[in-house]
């Protein structure tokens, strides 16, 4: 072990310092540019859906080419882009934020991310099979989903892949957050952000076996003549639904938990304030996750159930307003009254605040069973989810990445250009996706080619948007590229109100980046 | 260990993650091109197996070979454990999903579906059913094969106990006797079953194919099957590494994940006793 110390320090250069790092900051940066080229690989195919729609009829594209678009849009936004995205930020911060020198399990680590490289080769490379990639949406409900093509497959075996990853990759933060905090850092002393990871960790261990379960359903019905999802042989594609919900749901918030850890940590910086009500945060993010396991029947209002189902269904998803609630407020009122200053991460998470909460809302009104029947499968609830995970998860990283990239690159971004990304993104943004709640309001089905005349005005101002809030993460990536190529001098402090271990740190920090614990008191 | 770090241990970087990465993809390909009956597919399917048992074997070794190396410290200990804890827990999820499955279509879509007197007419509910176009089958018995199954898997929770009360008491043969016993009885166990689903395919006209009762009866023995073999062959390695002298009073994590293992594979039996076979 003698000759592997000394070369550790030094780490390996070039191409092999990222193949076979063991080192969290690597992993994170990894992570992150991946999550980032899977944001403009799914983003592009949005932008053909949008192109598609601006006008009724047929356009550009075939109708079964763009129900494989947005298959592969919801599938690689999901599992490409949002969940690494949030890995990402977890490799870099945790570590840094309880003391510890790196994760716990960093071989563990290097493989939950080279495996998604290889997962994303085999679900795109599905485009180019006979048949083409599965046009089932991302839900892949049986039957249609037994009798896609073999693109079907490799989708069913790049989710088995991208469920050994995160599986992984959530053991190593659980292990990381319960075994590697520094002396006097308790539970209840742990930044928000860590303790939304934990319980995202946990809620992604209870369910990616599940869906992997599923889509091996799938596959045995497709190839091996089982009868899971087929009435002759006594099963029902019902099962398919409740199994794949059952994954869904929780799957929902580990998109949205370490947002909310991310804002949490954000909103406190510039209001010059400790985060307020603390605790019933850290309990608030446990009920939504316990939650998060009772509600899946809300994704199938529609679909049959009986009417004692269709109610606890809708009254345990209403219940979901609560804790989320908490945190609402919790954010408001850590900003009330606080010194308040507007840099690019603090708008981001105002902008969240404000538009999180239009898709809570709305996602209320699709909770309510008999409402729900007239907004399901409509333009509504591509609404409301967007106004989730993009104002909501996507957004919350880019605050994030304002947040952190001075501490990270060890350089200050570029302030004007910052707010000039907040802005275009946040008025491309609405535009795109406001109308869309009148669209499916008014009837306008989701995941369809074409539609009638009515609906054209309205479409034609979404995709406006939607072509501008494309162009606009440019800018953003521009901002990136400026930031770590060079800039002003970031302080190891870079915001006047931050507070926690991550800050004590030299900007960028070392590459172990506790050596030796600090002690909290 | 790091030159810096005097309480953390941080391996140093390592090949096996990229290539188990490329490993696994080339076994999904190869497994995706076979079942689509597509040229190269076993082969390509084989390359991949090959490089993923390469792989385990040089990554374990290398784990196994810091472990007696004295390399880790007890907070790698508290690590390696915890990893292994939950690992079990999402193991635990994935079972669920097919019992999930098997409780679903017994009590709701097979009374759903004789209910419904238009699309299939004369199909009474009742289990063990392979639906209403399922071709007849005779069901499984539980006081044969399984019954023996189950004391067997329940003896070997004992004997791996015992060997484990032999390892920390540092009575080197009483743990080899009972690893070897504990394997043995892993190995005895997968041959009935084998037997089992001999006689299944031959003799009783039970197949995959046989609606939910074989859907979910395979999956769910299918699966519980292959844990046994995957924890046979971990007990295996374990017995090799006890006649090695790996493995201290105090420091033995790798047998205590093993046993684990099997502790857990020991409880999903009397889950599948239970609901699959009994009731």
């Amino acid at each position: 072990m003698a000759s592997a110390a000394a070369t550790h320090e030094e780490h390996p250069v070039g191409l092999k310092r990222w193949l076979f790092t063991t080192n969290h900051k690597d992993i994170g940066t990894m992570y992150l540019v991946f999550s980032l080229l899977m944001f403009f690989v799914a983003g592009s195919f949005a932008m053909v859906i949008r192109a598609e729609l601006f006008s009724p009829g047929m356009q550009i594209v075939q109708p079964y080419f763009f129900n494989e678009l947005t298959t592969m849009h919801g599938l690689v936004m999901i599992f490409g882009a949002i969940m690494p995205g949030f890995v990402g930020f977890a490799n870099w911060q945790l570590p840094m934020m309880i003391g510890a020198p790196d994760m716990a399990l960093p071989r563990l680590n290097n493989w939950s991310f080279w495996i998604l490289p290889f997962a994303f080769t085999l679900m795109l490379s599905s485009f180019f099979v006979p048949g083409g990639a599965p046009g089932t949406g991302w839900t892949m409900y049986a039957p249609l989903s037994i009798e896609a093509g073999m693109g079907m497959d490799m989708v069913i075996f790049s989710i088995h892949l991208l469920g050994i990853s995160s599986v992984l990759g959530a053991i190593n933060i659980i292990v990381t957050i319960l075994n590697m905090r520094a002396p006097g850092m308790t539970l209840m002393k742990m930044p928000m952000f860590v303790w939304t990871w934990l319980i995202t960790a946990f809620l992604l261990v209870a369910v990616m076996p599940v869906l992997a379960g599923t889509v091996t359903m799938v596959l045995m019905d497709r190839h091996f003549g089982t009868h899971f999802f087929d009435a002759a042989g006594g099963g029902d594609p019902v099962l398919y639904q409740h199994l794949f919900w059952f994954f869904g749901h929780p799957e929902v918030y580990i998109m949205i938990l370490p947002a909310f850890g991310i804002i949490s940590q954000i909103i406190p910086t510039f209001s010059r304030k400790p985060l307020f009500g603390y605790e019933s945060m850290v309990y608030a993010t446990a009920s939504i996750a316990f939650l998060s396991f009772i509600v899946w029947g809300h994704h199938m209002f529609t679909v049959g159930m009986p009417a004692a189902a269709e109610m606890f269904f809708m009254y345990s998803t209403m219940l979901i307003a609560v804790p989320t609630g908490v945190k609402i407020f919790n954010w408001v009122a850590t900003m009330w009254r606080g010194s308040l200053s507007f840099e690019t991460p603090m708008l981001f998470a105002i902008g969240f605040l404000v538009m999180f909460t239009i898709g809570g809302l709305s996602g209320l009104m699709l909770a309510v069973v008999p409402a729900d029947f007239q907004y399901h499968n409509t333009y509504f609830v591509v609404a409301h989810f967007h106004y989730v995970l993009f104002s909501g998860a996507a957004m919350a990283m880019m605050g994030g990445c304002y947040y952190w990239l001075p501490k990270w690159t060890g350089h200050m971004y570029n302030e004007t250009l910052g707010k000039w990304h907040f802005w275009l993104t946040t008025i491309f943004f609405n535009l795109t996706f406001f109308p869309m709640h009148f669209l499916g309001l008014a009837g306008m089905p989701r995941r369809v080619p074409d539609y009638a005349l009515q609906f054209t005005d309205l479409n034609r101002v979404a995709s406006i948007g939607a072509f501008g809030l494309g162009l606009s993460q440019l800018l953003w990536v521009y901002v990136i590229y400026q930031t770590v190529k060079g800039g002003k001098k970031a302080a190891s402090k870079v915001w006047e109100g931050a507070e926690g271990l991550e800050w004590t740190l030299t900007s960028p920090p070392p590459y172990h980046s506790f050596a030796t614990a600090p002690t909290v008191k | 260990m790091s030159a810096t770090s005097d309480h953390y241990y941080l391996p140093n970087p390592s090949p096996w993650p990229l290539i188990a990465s490329s490993g696994l993809f080339t076994l999904a390909l190869g497994t995706v091109l076979t079942i689509n009956d597509l040229g190269a597919g076993p082969w390509v399917l084989l390359v991949g197996a090959v490089i993923v048992g390469y792989m385990m074997t040089r990554w374990f070794g290398q784990v196994i070979g810091e472990s007696e190396g004295e390399v880790y410290n007890a907070q790698v200990d508290v690590s390696f454990r915890l990893g292994m804890a939950w690992f079990i827990f999402s193991e635990v999820m994935f079972f669920a999903a097919f019992f999930a499955a098997l409780f679903f279509e017994r009590h709701f879509s097979v009374p759903w579906i004789a209910a419904d007197h238009i699309l299939w007419p004369g199909f009474q509910a009742m289990w063990p059913t392979a639906g209403p176009k399922g071709a007849a089958f005779t069901p499984m018995t539980p006081w044969g094969i399984p019954a023996i199954n189950t004391l067997i898997l329940l003896t070997s929770g004992a004997t791996v106990t015992w060997a484990h009360w032999g390892l920390l008491k540092n009575n080197r043969a009483q743990l080899i006797v009972g690893l070897i016993l504990t394997i043995l009885l892993g190995i005895s166990f997968i041959a009935m079953q084998a037997h089992e689903y001999y006689m299944a395919y031959t003799h009783f006209g039970l197949t995959l194919k046989a609606g939910v009762y074989g859907a979910t009866f395979f999956m769910l023995t299918g699966f519980h099957g292959l844990h046994v073999t995957i924890g046979t062959i971990m007990l295996i390695v374990m017995l090799i590494r006890s006649i090695k002298g790996h493995f201290r009073p105090d420091h033995h994590f790798a047998f205590e994940a093993v046993s684990w293992y099997w502790h857990f594979v020991d409880v999903v039996w009397l889950g599948l006793f239970i609901f699959v076979y009994w009731l």
